[in-house]
């Protein structure tokens, strides 16, 4: 405990820069994997492709994937830009599934009338299918937000700033409580921003609650009526 | 008027749902589709706002052939109504009633107030306004489709089987809450159905669909329930027929009638000053 209050202000730099190695992943792998995940879902001939490429993507073994990245950008070695675009694929490896099952469970039913009444393809997707899909969007991004989280921690192996030097330091010293002030950082970014994500879904999507309530209202009143 | 003529369509999968179709369906009366399921209703219906697009032969509404017409333009002037009502979960009740006028670019505020009258209309209770769908009954559900489908005030307005998932007390209140409205607004409706029951109470004209769009037979209800076409509309209609064909039977020395299944319809009264007075 001395330790880390004679460290703090050295922890809360570490910590900041944690967080601004995250956040581009988590942003830019949503960004990107939406679009992606639709197509997936619109053209049925390229979701094998896509899904597959994604699957494979994800088994690379990241220190690897970072290690190589100045070779394939052609940036420095320790540009963050070669763990940012790292963590970028990662996350959209991971979420593109995801945002092609969250446009899949969008109701033919909603989507057809939708057409019917005289949404336009460009309207339909940004006023129906997009917030549909928002509950297992929003899932799947605090997936990615956690792992995304964790996986910054690898990037002190090669020399990024964050709260992985922790360990790393921590770990020449033989100082357990470093290592463990590190992991419990992590956890707590990670749990910040997974609070964060579940307040902005309840922002954006209000009727997803009362969906749910009213789903297990439904239920309810059925297991009462087996059980009377 | 909405004019199908020689209709056929065939589904990228081989199906021939309809195979030369061909009627007129008049103006400001309602003309209801009826037939067994796969009969090609639905396929038809959505002809008429180009959700499907026919194989061969042309529709008409009034003078234009609907094929050189804008697609969503044109099905922005057309309700629809369908079974399970086809809201948008997530937009409120006031909202769903708007969707059409907000998406041809009325304001905001005009269309909800618009909306709020419309909830009046089809009989659902103003309060609801702020829910969302989940929260409606199914039979309120399907009045909000209905005041949907009626937001741009369109001439016609489809609608397939909307009453069709709702209990059957609900969908009789259902039923006697479109006569009265299209009593007042006269639309050109084009209903879709299965249950005869619900043709012969809804239609001016009502079509009777076989497999692939066949027309087994058209007509007023009376037409049809007097003159059945062929078997195939008898044993269609049948039940329906044997219901409503009432005969005379006399118990314990007074006449009764009775209907087709042998279940008292009412007692007959005649003229006479004693009958009178007894009854
Ligand atoms: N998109 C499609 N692709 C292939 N076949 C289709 C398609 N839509 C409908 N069909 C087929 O066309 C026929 C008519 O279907 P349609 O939905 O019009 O029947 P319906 O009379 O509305 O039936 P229901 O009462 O069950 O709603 C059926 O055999 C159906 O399987
Ligand atoms: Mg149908």
């Amino acid at each position: 405990m001395t330790w880390v209050l004679a460290n703090l202000g050295q922890i809360w730099e570490l910590t900041v820069a944690h967080v601004l190695l995250s956040i581009a992943p988590i942003v830019l792998g949503f960004l990107l994997a939406v679009p992606i995940g639709w197509f997936a879902y619109r053209f049925r001939v390229s979701r094998g492709l896509v899904l597959t490429v994604c699957g494979l993507l994800y088994t690379i073994p990241s220190l690897a994937l970072i290690v190589a990245m100045p070779t394939i950008l052609g940036t420095k070695i320790l540009d963050p830009l070669n763990l940012i675009v790292t963590l970028t694929l990662y996350a959209i490896a991971l979420m593109v599934r995801t945002a092609t099952d969250a446009f899949d469970a969008v109701s033919t039913d909603v989507i057809q009338s939708s057409t019917a009444v005289g949404f336009g393809a460009w309207r339909r997707f940004w006023q129906v299918e997009l917030p549909l899909a928002g509950p297992v969007l929003l899932a799947g991004l605090r997936v990615v937000s956690t792992s995304t989280v964790s996986l910054v921690t690898l990037g002190a192996l090669v020399g990024m700033s964050g709260l992985g030097y922790l360990f790393t330091n921590g770990y020449q010293r033989n100082f357990p409580t470093e290592i463990l002030t590190g992991i419990v950082g992590t956890v707590l970014i990670a749990v910040v921003f997974d609070i964060l994500l579940v307040l902005i879904g309840r922002m954006l999507l209000p009727w997803a609650r009362v969906d749910d309530a009213a789903r297990r209202g439904a239920g309810t009143a059925r297991v009462k009526a087996v059980a009377a | 008027m909405i004019r199908f003529d020689g209709i056929s369509k065939r589904f990228p999968d081989g199906t021939l749902a309809v195979d030369d179709f061909t009627i007129t369906i008049p103006s400001r009366t309602t003309t209801v589709f009826v037939g067994s399921s796969g009969s090609g209703k639905t396929t038809l219906l959505r002809m008429v706002n180009r959700m499907v697009d026919p194989t061969s032969g042309s529709i008409h509404i009034d003078d234009d052939d609907i094929s050189t017409l804008e697609p969503v333009a044109l099905r922005r002037r057309i309700g629809y109504v369908m079974q399970n009502s086809g809201l948008l979960p997530h937009r409120t009740v006031v909202d769903n009633v708007a969707t059409v006028p907000l998406l041809t670019g009325v304001s905001k505020r005009e269309a909800r107030a618009a909306a709020l009258d419309l909830m009046d209309t089809v009989g659902l209770d103003r309060a609801l306004a702020d829910r969302y769908p989940s929260q409606l009954s199914g039979g309120q559900q399907q009045r909000v489709g209905v005041a949907r489908g009626l937001a741009i005030d369109p001439n016609i307005l489809l609608m397939d089987e909307p009453f069709g998932a709702v209990d059957p007390l609900v969908r009789s209140e259902l039923q006697q809450e479109l006569v009265r409205i299209q009593k007042d607004l006269a639309k050109t409706i084009v209903f879709v159905t299965h249950d005869i029951d619900e043709a012969f109470l809804l239609g001016d004209q009502v079509v009777i669909l076989k497999t692939g769009g066949r027309i087994a037979q058209v007509g007023t209800p009376a037409e049809i329930l007097a003159n059945p076409a062929d078997e195939f509309v008898d044993t269609f209609i049948g039940a329906e027929r044997g219901r409503r064909a009432l005969s005379i039977q006399t118990v314990n020395g007074k006449e009764v009638v009775v209907d087709g299944t042998g279940r008292l319809a009412g007692i007959l009264r005649s003229p006479t000053p004693e009958s009178g007075r007894s009854a």
